[in-house]
């Protein structure tokens, strides 16, 4: 075993703790802090895949800024509150159903995904200079969508804002 | 309104106009004010080794004073504690024994005599009250304490050594 | 496997040498702070322990150590302690891409004076700044206490707010620059002018949302020690409040060694290149030149403090979002057209 696959499999590892702690931890606050641990385990993935850009932009915009607002709300949250609403049944078929439909697509997806296996250094398409120009040549219509898409959920929270 | 004095300064509540709203001009003055102090004379002095000159008639903490042959000079009359406006001193008298000449000045003295410097103002009025010159304000004043009692000053707090007994 | 040890020992030494370095001048910027605010108000400062004083932050630490240690009884324990330590952490992360100086040769090997040297630096940066607010909220909510969570919402979304406009500034830097690592963008500055020449109300953008992401006086809000019942850090004490305190400093320091860097040409200095001395006796020439930038703006940090009052909070966040995002929109696009018409 060499130095980096220790690194993948200490990461892996970290990451899957992680991310279930998330779904099993009780208090809200510490679901938060396990989620933002696996963002930072990912970004290590990202290193390794020598994308460093994505891996810093991953950190900034999901631990640095949704994160941070994830945190906001559940502070505001009364969290020694025991009065949880009873939650109905129907939820949790709806939620059973939705949550095992994304998993047979997904196993779906993957079944038939070709994995080449990922040599370290040979791909620079994580590195800034390379990255930008593939996504304002290449792929520069669906870019512009997706910014059009952010505009109108910038605009809709200042309709939001400004209703009273 | 009529003006009560003549250094009356009008307000100006005009708007501010586009340069002062930028507030950068009016932060630069300010900074260059606090910047012209780094040059000035420093407003305080290294306390314990430096002290201010008092003026000659500072008014600090009390002595009894004793006379030539280092006899107290205070008879306990009482006309301190009468004028003292804060009614900061008390005071017992006794009278003198034989054989105790050398100690008191007059056949009464005062076996108590208390200050209580919280309660002081330092006027001075008991030392202009006191007819046989035994008290008197220096220019030390009250060193801090931890308690009210040390606030208490006894005769033995007050009394200026022996001249005598070096 | 070949591991090259000289690079390990050379690595781990400048690591160590940059951690000591921002420790020390954050303890002195303490010291600094209280002297530039005694002689501002025609005080004298400390000056009991050693020299003019210059014990005083050892004084300080160890007063900090010894001061008994409370942690409220109905605190999230562990989230209490995270706080501070979180806070310290990702201050004392962000100095590993600052260049501090050009290459030594020591014997045939040249030694870069910067730790890392990603292509990515300033994003790195924005990346761990971004983190320094979890310090922040985590501590004030793991105290239980509703002003301790108050003040660490209101530096929370003060952090988030200059964010944006420090970001957006930056942007326009590094149109000009064409590279995210600070060592090009210091090595272009060696060349010619400093940048600040070319972005001055980008450098004016950036000054202030560092002094709003230092929590810094005008922007102080978070910790306003007196009007607003102390701050996030309000239920700590001993070493962990230090801590916090510390790591402010740090920060300060951080930021401007960031400015001097970016826009203030780094260590580099006018004639470095014309003086005809050895390339080491140059570096370190570089390393003193930048180190006194990093001076002059840690004492503007403090001389604006001791003049400027506080802004309310409304004012602050109208600033940060009504004015300085505009500008720095506005400053982004003329950066913009002026490229766009020097290439013709």
């Amino acid at each position: 075993m060499n130095t980096q696959q220790v690194i993948f499999l200490v990461l892996s590892a970290i990451s899957l703790a992680s991310a279930m702690g998330v779904i099993l931890s009780k208090n809200p606050v510490t679901s938060v802090l396990c989620l933002i641990l696996t963002f930072f385990t990912i970004a290590g993935h990202y290193v390794m895949l020598n994308a460093q850009f994505l891996a810093v932009v991953h950190i900034i915009v999901y631990a640095g800024a949704i994160m941070v607002l994830f945190l906001f709300v559940i502070m505001l949250m009364n969290l020694n509150a025991d009065v949880e609403p009873q939650k109905r049944n129907w939820l949790k078929y709806a939620g059973a159903i939705s949550g095992g439909t994304l998993l047979v697509i997904l196993v779906a997806a993957l079944r038939d995904a070709s994995m080449p296996s990922l040599q370290s250094g040979s791909t620079d398409i994580g590195l800034i200079a390379n990255l930008g120009k593939t996504l304002f040549h290449q792929y520069v219509v669906p870019f512009e969508i997706s910014s059009v898409l952010f505009l109108s959920a910038m605009v809709g929270a200042v309709v939001i804002g400004k209703k009273e | 309104m009529q003006a009560l004095t003549d250094r009356v300064k009008p307000v100006d509540r005009r708007p501010l106009n586009f340069v002062e709203k930028l507030y950068i001009p009016a932060i630069l003055k300010g900074m260059g004010i606090t910047f012209k102090h780094i040059f000035q004379k420093k407003a305080t002095v290294n306390y314990p080794e430096e002290t201010r000159p008092f003026s000659p008639v500072f008014r600090g903490l009390h002595i009894l004073n004793r006379d030539e042959e280092g006899r107290e000079r205070c008879t306990a009359c009482g006309l301190c504690a009468v004028a003292c406006p804060a009614e900061a001193i008390t005071m017992e008298a006794a009278e003198r024994k034989p054989g105790e000449e050398k100690l008191y000045r007059e056949e009464k003295y005062a076996a108590s005599y208390e200050i209580n410097m919280l309660r002081c103002i330092f006027c001075g009025f008991c030392g202009e009250a006191c007819p046989k010159d035994a008290i008197y304000l220096t220019e030390t004043f009250a060193p801090s304490n931890y308690d009210r009692k040390g606030f208490i000053y006894g005769k033995d707090d007050l009394l200026i050594p022996d001249p005598k007994k070096k | 496997m070949n591991i090259d040890w000289f690079f390990i020992i050379e690595k781990i030494a400048l690591i160590s040498g940059v951690l000591a370095l921002s420790l020390g001048v954050a303890m002195y910027s303490t010291w600094g702070e209280r002297k530039v605010a005694a002689i501002i108000q025609d005080r004298r400062g400390p000056n009991r322990a050693g020299f003019m004083g210059l014990l005083q932050p050892l004084a300080d630490g160890g007063k900090l150590f010894f001061k008994e240690e409370i942690i409220p009884t109905l605190s999230h324990r562990f989230l209490f302690i995270l706080g501070p330590s979180l806070a310290m952490l990702v201050a004392c992360m962000t100095s590993a891409v600052i260049p501090w100086g050009d290459t030594l040769t020591i014997g045939g090997r040249q030694v870069s004076l910067q730790v890392a040297d990603i292509n990515i630096g300033i994003l790195y940066i924005f990346g761990v700044v971004s983190l320094g607010v979890y310090g922040i909220m985590l501590g004030g909510w793991a105290s239980n206490n509703k002003y301790s969570l108050l003040a660490s919402i209101r530096a929370a979304s003060q952090i988030i707010s200059y964010e944006l406009a420090m970001g957006l500034s930056l942007i326009a830097l590094l149109m000009l620059t064409g590279s995210l690592s600070l060592k090009d963008i210091v090595e272009q500055q060696r060349h010619s002018y400093w940048n600040v020449v070319y972005q001055p109300l980008g450098f004016i953008i950036f000054l202030i949302c560092a002094f709003a992401e230092c929590n810094r006086t005008p922007f102080d809000l978070p910790e306003a020690e007196n009007e607003l019942n102390g701050g996030y850090h309000l239920e700590y004490s001993s070493m962990k409040l230090g801590f916090y305190l510390f790591a402010e400093y740090i920060n300060m320091f951080i930021s401007s060694a960031l400015m001097a860097s970016m826009y203030f040409g780094g260590y580099s200095f006018p004639f470095m290149d014309s003086l005809g001395l050895d390339a080491n006796l140059i570096t370190i020439l570089g390393f003193v030149a930048l180190f006194i930038k990093i001076i002059c703006f840690l004492f503007l940090f403090m001389w604006v403090r001791w003049t400027i009052p506080r802004f309310r909070y409304d004012q602050l966040m109208r600033l940060g979002w009504n004015i300085m995002i505009p500008i720095a929109i506005v400053n982004m696009l003329l950066t913009g057209a002026w490229i766009l018409y020097k290439q013709g």
